[in-house]
């Protein structure tokens, strides 16, 4: 007991001010594309180093979720962020919002940076948003991976089965067009291509802070803090 | 028919017509033969070479010996019956079940022959009685997980019997790998399993070193082994924290998620991505450690040693941990062997094979990590072995970081040989990684083989649970916490 508390203790308090500031990422992080020439789709950007081929270079910023597919092609520097839901929907949503997490494919990537969302250092519980058991039990989706075909009738079963009104997000590359998997013939190419999506967060996988952005950004919230 | 055995090393490439091959029955009888005298099935599969023939090829791994044995069989013409070795070789049954799922062999005997990967067609095991009921869940689960079905037959709270249903996850990985370019490829291969990036990506990049005999510089090979490390470390951590979740122990729960997050954290200095994306390229690696960066790691290391000690300790001394945890789930020493397991499931069942040690690659050949072993082979002992791999990859991160070699990191591959094939094993967190690789005549790729650990190691879930109570169900599957992804490809 003395050492559970002990440990508590030396532990100390670890949940990062986000977004109230944020923290710096390192060096070689792979943020969002910018001095862009032509055109680059953040949706099936795989973020890999070698990718820019002198079109574009990696900033250090982690925001990346936008609201319509258009949004994700980036012309210049500019990007067209994700806007809040309308009033009706956040009066709804706004202090509780409960996601159903499909996995739909992918490799696991995109699911490892989701459940990392609710230890100590995110703590999404804190915004009003937490991950449920069933899909009754939901306000909306979070899918990840290109919607194998194994999976396609699950997925859509899920989302049958979540009540009206309800949001729809794609994690990662994968859910946006098949991410590496773009091409196979085992696999639809992203969620869209089954169920209607309202918010898209590019990434392979996307960092924690860009997921939360994403969510905080269609709540409304990112300034009240 | 006696045939003379033709061995190769890990991460070498020979030319296909040098494999021995022989007819079914004799290839039969050669893996019987070797894995009664200490071989193990590392790889069984199909290909369609060139002459448009069927072949299978077996991969035969002398832990002991440190030898690797490699023949085939071509098969006849028409519908194909191949003799099961299943029966007198239980290793065999998944491999025998893929290769009939891929190419349409009918493998007469097995006991057993569920498709894979595939869902049509098939109907559930179901024990009919008044006093047994079924419990399905999945593929869509209660927590961020991936998809996979579980069927349980029960009477009462006991088990009598788990079908795990997987192939949700399939995006035809080993197709696409023979179709799309190896720039392409190379990023599959990072995809293959998202925990394992380090794992998969340097399995691959291996091949791909070997097919066209590049000589990866030696710095390269000392990050990538840094790298693969601190995924094992951010695996195991993670997973002490996700048992701790399942018994109600949640502060040590908390510790150990966070203390998984400063690894992935490394390994984002390193490379810019958490699970080690980008680092891995044919030919060495894309960036470099410096002396900068070696410091801030050695610190962060050390102080993450410090937590990981206290709390690993804090977790193996509560006793309400350890009574929940011990002879939950056991599997035998014997069983284990049967079934061909690997990685920290075997080693935790005393069984000592480690490819970092037996098929040493990369970095591997010159430094050693001690292989640890436990024997109880219950989640006590998955536990346990986390704690002692992980110990001995931060005190060997320690040593590496004082020992990396100065020169290039990489060195661009040349074309790859025609008509070759290569092998490559990794031994990844969750255990030996295997990646095969064969080249037609136009030096492309035409058959990509992977095996992902959880392959040999689902089956062990499922013997786990058997005679356990449900509620145990949980608690046995986070000490395998096998991939999906990797298993489905
Ligand atoms: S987007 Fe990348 S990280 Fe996410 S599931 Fe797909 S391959 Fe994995």
């Amino acid at each position: 007991m003395w050492q559970i508390l002990l440990n508590r203790f030396k532990q100390g308090y670890r949940t990062i001010p986000y977004p109230k500031s944020v923290p710096s990422f390192p060096k070689r992080y792979r943020g969002r594309p910018v001095d862009v020439k032509g055109e680059v789709n953040l949706g099936e950007l795989l973020f890999n180093e070698e990718a820019p081929k002198g079109d574009f270079t990696y900033s250090q910023d982690h925001r990346l979720a936008v609201s319509k597919k258009e949004d994700l092609i980036l012309k210049d520097n500019e990007i067209k962020l994700a806007r809040a839901l309308d009033e009706k929907t956040k009066r709804l949503f706004g202090r509780s919002l409960k996601l159903r997490q499909v996995c739909a494919g992918g490799c696991s990537g995109c699911e490892a940076e989701l459940q990392v969302m609710n230890i100590n250092v995110f703590d999404l519980g804190r915004f009003g948003i937490q991950f449920v058991a069933s899909p009754r039990h939901a306000d909306g989706l979070v899918i990840t991976g290109p919607v194998t075909k194994n999976m396609e009738l699950a997925l859509k079963k899920t989302y049958e089965a979540t009540p009206h009104p309800k949001i729809v997000i794609a994690v990662g590359s994968c859910a946006i067009s098949g991410g590496p998997f773009r091409g196979s013939s085992e696999i639809r190419h992203g969620a869209d291509q089954v169920v209607p999506v309202d918010l898209y967060i590019p990434g392979c996988p996307p960092h924690p802070l860009t997921i939360l952005d994403g969510l905080l950004r269609v709540l409304d919230k990112l300034d009240k803090h | 028919m006696s045939f003379e055995k033709f061995y190769v090393h890990n991460g070498q490439s020979w030319p296909l017509e040098q494999v021995p091959v022989m007819d079914e029955a004799s290839f039969r009888r050669e893996i019987l033969k070797s894995c009664e005298t200490g071989g193990r099935l590392v790889n069984l599969f199909g290909y369609h070479a060139q002459d448009k023939n069927l072949y299978l090829c077996a991969v035969i791994g002398m832990d002991q010996e440190g030898k690797l044995s490699v023949f085939a069989a071509r098969m006849p013409g028409g519908q194909v019956h191949f003799e099961s070795l299943t029966p007198v070789l239980p290793q065999a049954h998944l491999f025998e079940r893929e290769i009939a799922e891929q190419f349409g062999i009918i493998i007469q005997g097995h006991p057993w022959l569920k498709p894979v990967r595939s869902h049509q067609d098939y109907s559930f095991y179901e024990i009919r009685s008044e006093e047994t009921h079924e419990v399905a869940v999945g593929p869509v689960h209660a927590g961020i997980i991936e998809p996979g079905h579980f069927r349980f037959q029960c009477h009462g709270e006991e088990i009598l019997n788990l079908e795990i249903q997987l192939g949700w996850q399939h995006r035809g990985v080993e197709k696409m790998m023979a179709e799309i370019s190896l720039e392409r490829a190379m990023l599959v291969a990072e995809s293959i399993a998202g925990d394992t990036v380090i794992g998969h990506g340097t399995a691959f990049c291996n091949i791909i070193e070997a097919l066209s005999d590049t000589e990866v510089p030696l710095q390269a090979e000392m990050i990538r082994i840094i790298a693969l490390e601190l995924e094992r470390l951010a695996n195991h951590v993670g997973d002490m924290g996700a048992l701790s979740t399942d018994i109600g122990f949640l502060p040590v729960s908390a510790y150990f998620g966070r203390l998984r997050g400063e690894f992935l954290n490394l390994s984002m200095e390193l490379c810019g991505s958490r699970f080690g994306r980008s680092l891995c390229r044919p030919g060495g690696v894309l960036f470099s450690l410096g002396p900068e960066m070696i410091e801030d790691f050695r610190r962060r290391l050390l102080k993450a040693q410090k937590d990981f000690m206290e709390i690993a300790e804090l977790f193996f001394s509560t006793s309400s941990v350890l009574s929940r945890l011990e002879s939950t789930g056991r599997i035998s020493r014997q069983t284990a062997e049967e079934l061909g397991l690997v990685g920290p499931a075997a080693r935790s069942c005393d069984l000592e094979r480690d490819v970092r040690t037996d098929y040493a690659f990369g970095m591997f050949r010159f430094q050693h990590i001690p292989v640890s072993t436990v024997v109880s082979g219950d989640v006590y002992a998955r536990a346990l072995i986390r704690r002692l791999e992980a110990q001995r990859s931060i005190e060997f991160l320690l040593e590496a970081l004082d020992q990396i070699p100065s020169g290039e990191l990489l060195k661009k591959p040349s074309a790859l040989k025609p008509s070759h094939m290569a092998l490559s094993l990794v031994e990844g967190w969750r255990g030996e990684i295997a990646h095969v690789a064969i080249t037609d005549a136009q030096s492309r790729l035409m058959r990509y083989k992977v095996k992902d650990p959880s392959f040999n190691n689902w089956i062990a879930l499922s013997l786990a649970v058997r005679g356990a109570q449900i509620s145990d169900f949980p608690l046995c599957n986070k000490s395998f916490n096998l991939s999906y992804a990797g298993h489905d490809l």
